[in-house]
């Protein structure tokens, strides 16, 4: 792993009415690395990727991300910043009226100017190396099943060959078969285009098989950035209480 | 020439070795792609490709190589590849194993115009059948819930009357202000020719009252109302809020439908009497500036001359046009599956439908009262 950091939080506070979400929140993301972001509910996971992505700003607190500071950029920075990276939602967020082949072209059509048949042929390629057949290239997202979706949506994240990738619970409402193999996905793109993923998930199998290292939110602060190996023993009461459940121990059991 | 060289390429043709150089990125691939097309090979046999180069490669650029590999393979050129890095050499590979052309995505069909024509007819046939089985369930739900008023949902009932009823009076009240304004104003000039200023109460109260009044309300509310019923029940359905009501054994028609119904034929009567009376309003105003007809002349000829049947026949047919535009605007909603687009879709329709039924219905009822001599 090298040393560069990707992304850079420092201090980062955000109210929401009366209650602060984040409090004095720090991260670094390094490149190159799979980063696991968790906590219980409500703890404020996916406002810190809102945040991350400038769709919410922070109430004080700076965000360097690729060393451009985030909260206080021009349009055309963020602009930059935005063509390098790739976002999943958590309900995937296909355009639902263009079909899966248009909606991985699309960025492609915006910010490159390449022949239509190059752009297909490249967004072909997106579709199929994340597992979909040539047939689904065609259809609406409404027309594929909720693990197809996901691998779509994930072909559309990675549509521009971004640096880094945002991933909203990948693996939330998938079979475990379907999750299994988005696991697999996510870490077989991460070595072959040299991605840099930030990952939020409550799936402890996908922190177990692919993150590098986790960090743990709680009390509007990063209390822990830790392998997964070493924050399952941490002693702080919420991680305890995170993953000693019955869940907790039986999945841990699993990858010792 | 021996040695070619740009930003991407350096070509030495004598040791059969092209270098790639730079950044091969989805940002410079038109330019690169330029440059290889340039690229003269014919007295080669074969060639070494080397990446050591190479200061950023990206699956694009991976993509570009492998074209140009498979077109030297063609030309019967053996290509090498040398002092790629393990991750480049993994792109590559990736590529290699997931290429397939642009003309193998499956082509969707185009039908010819007679077939689209026949598409269409069977399309519009199928969505009547639909119409007709909808219109089935409502009225044997209806039934059901006649025999027990225990499900009858008062308050659904009385939020659609709040919002499309109670809401709605002020605009109203203005368009059919403005339209008594007008016909008044266009006759007017044409009774003045000939003195017979004072008839504007009856061509004025007739219009007004049985068509005039009836319509306009209908088609206000067929915008305002119809196409919020198919916008609502449309978004719940994409988000499976109907299908969760089906399963707790409420029905959507007994929760949703129904009530929306009832509150729209409650409702759309007593919207047409209020636009009756700012109709004549307006009317009456523009008589008495413009044709000298007094307000006081205005009320005495109206009692005398305009029929209470009149007033009757118009708001005979509100309920029979809030029946349509309700029936109408759940039928589209509940036909809405999957995309956002086929909410728009569905909710447009749903407002064209009902007008276009509502001006058919009126021009059917305009031939059969007047066969009655009604």
């Amino acid at each position: 792993m090298t040393s560069e950091a990707i992304i850079e939080i420092k201090n980062l506070k955000i109210k929401f009415g009366a209650t602060w979400v984040h409090n004095g929140l720090d991260l670094t993301v390094y490149r190159g690395e799979i980063l696991g972001v968790v906590g219980g509910s409500g703890s404020g996971k996916t406002t810190l990727l809102r945040e991350m992505l400038m769709l919410q700003p922070p109430t004080t607190g700076s965000i360097k991300i690729f060393n451009q500071e985030m909260t206080a950029a021009s349009p055309s920075t963020l602009l930059q910043v935005q063509q390098r990276w790739g976002v999943l939602f958590q309900q995937n967020a296909l355009f639902s009226s263009l079909t899966v082949l248009e909606n991985v072209a699309f960025s492609l059509h915006e910010y490159t100017k390449l022949a239509a048949d190059i752009i297909e042929e490249l967004a072909l390629l997106k579709i199929l190396s994340v597992g979909l057949p040539v047939s689904a290239a065609v259809k609406y997202p409404a027309e594929l099943s909720g693990g197809m979706q996901k691998r779509a949506a994930l072909a559309r994240a990675i549509a521009l060959d971004p640096e880094l990738i945002f991933l909203d619970e990948p693996t939330s409402g998938l079979d475990p078969d379907s999750a299994a193999g988005l696991d697999e996905l996510i870490l077989n793109l991460q070595s072959t285009m040299g991605l840099t993923i930030v990952m939020i998930t409550h799936d402890l199998d996908s922190l177990w098989c692919t993150t590098d290292r986790v960090a743990f939110l709680g009390e509007g602060k990063v209390l822990c950035v830790e392998p997964i190996e070493k924050l399952v023993k941490n002693t702080h009461p919420l991680i305890k209480e995170f993953f000693h459940g019955t869940r907790g121990r039986i999945v841990e059991g699993i990858y010792k | 020439m021996t040695i070619l060289t740009d930003g991407f390429l350096k070509l030495d043709a004598p040791k059969k070795q092209l270098m790639l150089q730079g950044e091969w990125t989805l940002a410079n691939i038109a330019k690169i792609k330029c440059a290889l097309e340039k690229l003269s090979l014919q007295s080669l046999t074969n060639l070494m490709i080397d990446g050591s180069a190479i200061t950023k490669m990206d699956s694009a650029a991976a993509w570009l190589i492998t074209q140009y590999l498979l077109s030297f393979q063609n030309k019967k050129i053996i290509v090498h590849l040398q002092n790629f890095s393990e991750q480049q050499q993994k792109l590559i590979a990736l590529v290699k194993e997931n290429n397939f052309s642009q003309s193998d995505i499956p082509k969707v069909k185009k039908l010819n115009w007679i077939a689209q024509v026949g598409f269409s007819t069977v399309e519009k046939l199928k969505e009547m059948y639909a119409f007709l089985s909808f219109a089935g369930m409502l009225t044997l739900e209806s039934l059901r819930i006649s025999r027990y008023p225990r499900h009858v949902r008062w308050r659904a009932i009385v939020s659609t009357i709040d919002k499309t009823g109670y809401q709605a009076l002020p605009i109203i009240a203005l368009l059919s202000f403005m339209i008594g304004v007008v016909i008044s104003y266009q006759m007017g000039n044409q009774l003045r020719n000939y003195g017979a200023n004072v008839f504007i109460v009856n061509l004025l109260g007739l219009s007004v009252l049985r068509e005039f009044g009836p319509l306009l309300t209908a088609i206000m509310v067929a915008g305002r109302t119809g196409s919020a019923f198919a916008a609502q029940l449309g978004i719940m359905k994409v988000n499976q809020e109907i299908d969760a009501l089906n399963t707790m054994g409420v029905t959507p028609a007994e929760l949703l439908l129904l009530p929306r119904l009832a509150g729209l034929i409650i409702i759309l009567p007593l919207l047409t009497m209020w636009s009756d009376v700012f109709g004549i309003i307006g009317g009456m105003v523009m008589a008495n500036n413009m044709l000298d007809v007094t307000w006081y002349d205005f009320l005495q000829r109206f009692q005398h001359e305009i029929p209470l049947r009149a007033l009757i026949i118009g708001l005979g047919k509100a309920p029979v046009f809030a029946l349509l535009i309700g029936s109408i605007g759940c039928f589209q909603g509940m036909r809405v599956a999957g995309s956002a687009e086929s909410v728009g879709y569905h909710t447009t329709r749903s407002v064209v439908l009902a007008i276009f039924f509502i001006i058919i219905i009126d021009a059917i009822f305009s031939v059969v009262f007047s066969k009655f001599k009604l």
